[in-house]
């Protein structure tokens, strides 16, 4: 993997910190007038998830990481790893409990996700903005209350649990936005 | 689409405005506006700057010379002071290679100012009252090199060893700085960046003066304690806005100083510099005692109108130039 120097910094660029594939955030020079200059970076890295500040001498270089994110459909779960392919090439990848993480709860069969590789080998997958999943278990609530009064929790399918009105009811099924857990609406079928 | 300025007219209108307080703020006290090249036969030797360099072929140089943009007018406006002209002052373009961020574009537009007879207390005064007039805030706070980092972070930047500094930033979640810095002064200014900038200065400006020896650069020693030098810097809000002196009067050590920043240079892979004769032959021939100061007139606008990034005051910065 080629190297990057501090002046090739931006955010989005994949970089190897303490051995783990990392994504610039942020990137910002420090240079005291009559001083080494110096890069502050903020980083996410890949694996952990872990947000981090990390400073680097100006003009220093950095091992790049060999990261790419592809978009692929998810098949099944064969009770160790989970299944994704890829439609047009048939191809299939098998991503663990690890990699697939906080994203198992909103995993619908045939949904598109984007996973990504890190030296080919899945190390996260995300699901897509909105799912759309059959609820098993909520509260029967108020028949006729259709003023979202607060709402009450739903267990999806899945096993994720969401707030929805009081008018939803078990066997609908719901559109949720995985990127906050929230419910949108009823899936329009 | 990169055709538009980077800045709003607002801004545009605040730089015209910050332009004519300046002007009116030195026309009161018959200080002198003077203009110098931008383009001159020789650079800077300080290790952490990098000149711009662009070829002039023509008559006087049929076969090509190089010409450095200058870092700062701070050489020629000295040859001025050394031919008679008192009291000056400068608002012009100052050019640094490598240098682009938040804080930094490599054309940028510096106020550099020269008072004949004042000592550096007596400048800091005039900076205090100019920023006072263009910033609105109140009178600044003053504090020795040492006394803040003492009250900053107790730890004495006269006295540390070098493995004490790398103690603390181990000690800070800076294990692979204090790896790579192995000077001290790398080591102080390092400090002095992360973890004593961002700190003070954030209701009124705070002037640090009597920075140690080894950063002098162009300032006099102090006669009283040979440690520090007579030099100061301003900063407000998490941004160095001035550094000043009470310039060196002396050639000899002058040319010491910029061998010894040659040696630097070499030391850290770099190449040397020409030194500037003509500035050397000045101060030789006599420099009359006074103190300046340069400040970056980009940052200030950010400060006084709030702007986030240097391209907001910049017409039309790196990536539209």
């Amino acid at each position: 993997m080629a190297n990057y120097s501090t002046n090739e910094f931006k955010a989005g660029l994949k970089i190897m910190v303490d051995a783990e594939p990392c994504n610039i955030l942020e990137n910002e020079l420090v240079k005291p007038g009559k001083g080494q200059a110096f890069n502050r970076v903020k980083i996410r890295k890949l694996i952990s998830g872990k947000v981090l500040e990390k400073t680097f001498k100006s003009g220093e270089s950095v091992e790049g990481a060999d990261v790419m994110d592809t978009n692929l459909a998810y098949l099944y779960n064969d009770g160790e790893f989970w299944h994704f392919m890829n439609n047009e090439t048939f191809e299939q990848i098998a991503a663990d409990e690890k990699a697939v993480g906080d994203s198992v709860k909103w995993l619908v069969e045939q949904d598109e996700c984007t996973i990504t590789l890190w030296n080919g080998n899945p190390i996260a997958v995300t699901p897509p903005n909105f799912v759309e999943l059959e609820i098993t278990e909520t509260d029967p609530g108020l028949k006729g209350d259709t003023a979202g009064t607060g709402g009450k929790p739903a267990t999806l399918v899945t096993g994720a649990v969401v707030r929805v009105p009081l008018f939803v009811q078990i066997g609908e099924v719901i559109k949720v936005d995985t990127r906050t857990g929230e419910y949108v609406g009823r899936a329009s079928k | 689409m990169n055709w538009q300025a980077s800045a709003n007219l607002t801004a545009l209108k605040q730089r015209a405005k910050m332009f004519a307080q300046i002007r009116h703020f030195f026309a009161e006290r018959n200080v002198l506006e003077v203009e110098t090249p931008l383009l001159a036969t020789s650079g800077i030797t300080d290790l952490h700057l990098e000149n711009l360099t662009s070829q002039y072929t023509g008559p006087h140089f049929p076969k090509g010379v190089e010409l450095y943009l200058q870092t700062s007018p701070e050489y020629a406006m000295k040859r001025m002071l050394a031919s008679g002209s008192g009291c000056i002052y400068q608002i012009c373009k100052a050019f640094r290679d490598d240098e682009s961020g938040r804080y930094h574009n490599p054309e940028f537009t510096m106020l550099e100012w020269y008072r004949v007879g004042f000592d550096l207390s007596d400048l800091m005064d005039e900076m205090d009252s100019l920023l006072q007039v263009i910033l609105n805030v109140s009178s600044a706070k003053r504090y020795s090199y040492q006394a803040i980092f003492i009250e900053v972070l107790d730890i004495d930047p006269l006295q540390a060893s070098t493995e004490s500094l790398q103690a603390f930033l181990r000690n800070n979640a800076q294990a692979d700085m204090a790896n790579i810095l192995t000077e001290k002064d790398d080591l102080l200014q390092f400090i002095f960046s992360f973890f004593i900038e961002q700190k003070i200065a954030q209701t009124q400006p705070y002037f640090i003066y009597d920075f140690p020896a080894s950063q002098a650069c162009l300032a006099k020693l102090n006669p009283d304690d040979s440690r520090v030098a007579k030099r100061f810097e301003v900063y407000f809000k998490g941004v160095e806005l001035a550094n000043g002196f009470d310039e060196l009067t002396d050639a000899t050590e002058q040319r010491k100083r910029f061998e010894q920043d040659n040696l630097m240079r070499q030391a850290n892979g770099k190449h040397s510099k020409p030194i500037d004769e003509n500035l050397l032959s000045a101060i030789a021939a006599g420099l009359p005692d006074c103190s300046g100061v340069a400040m970056g007139l980009d940052r200030l606008l950010m400060l006084a109108g709030q702007y986030a990034h240097i391209k907001e005051v910049i017409s039309f910065d790196l990536t539209r130039c």
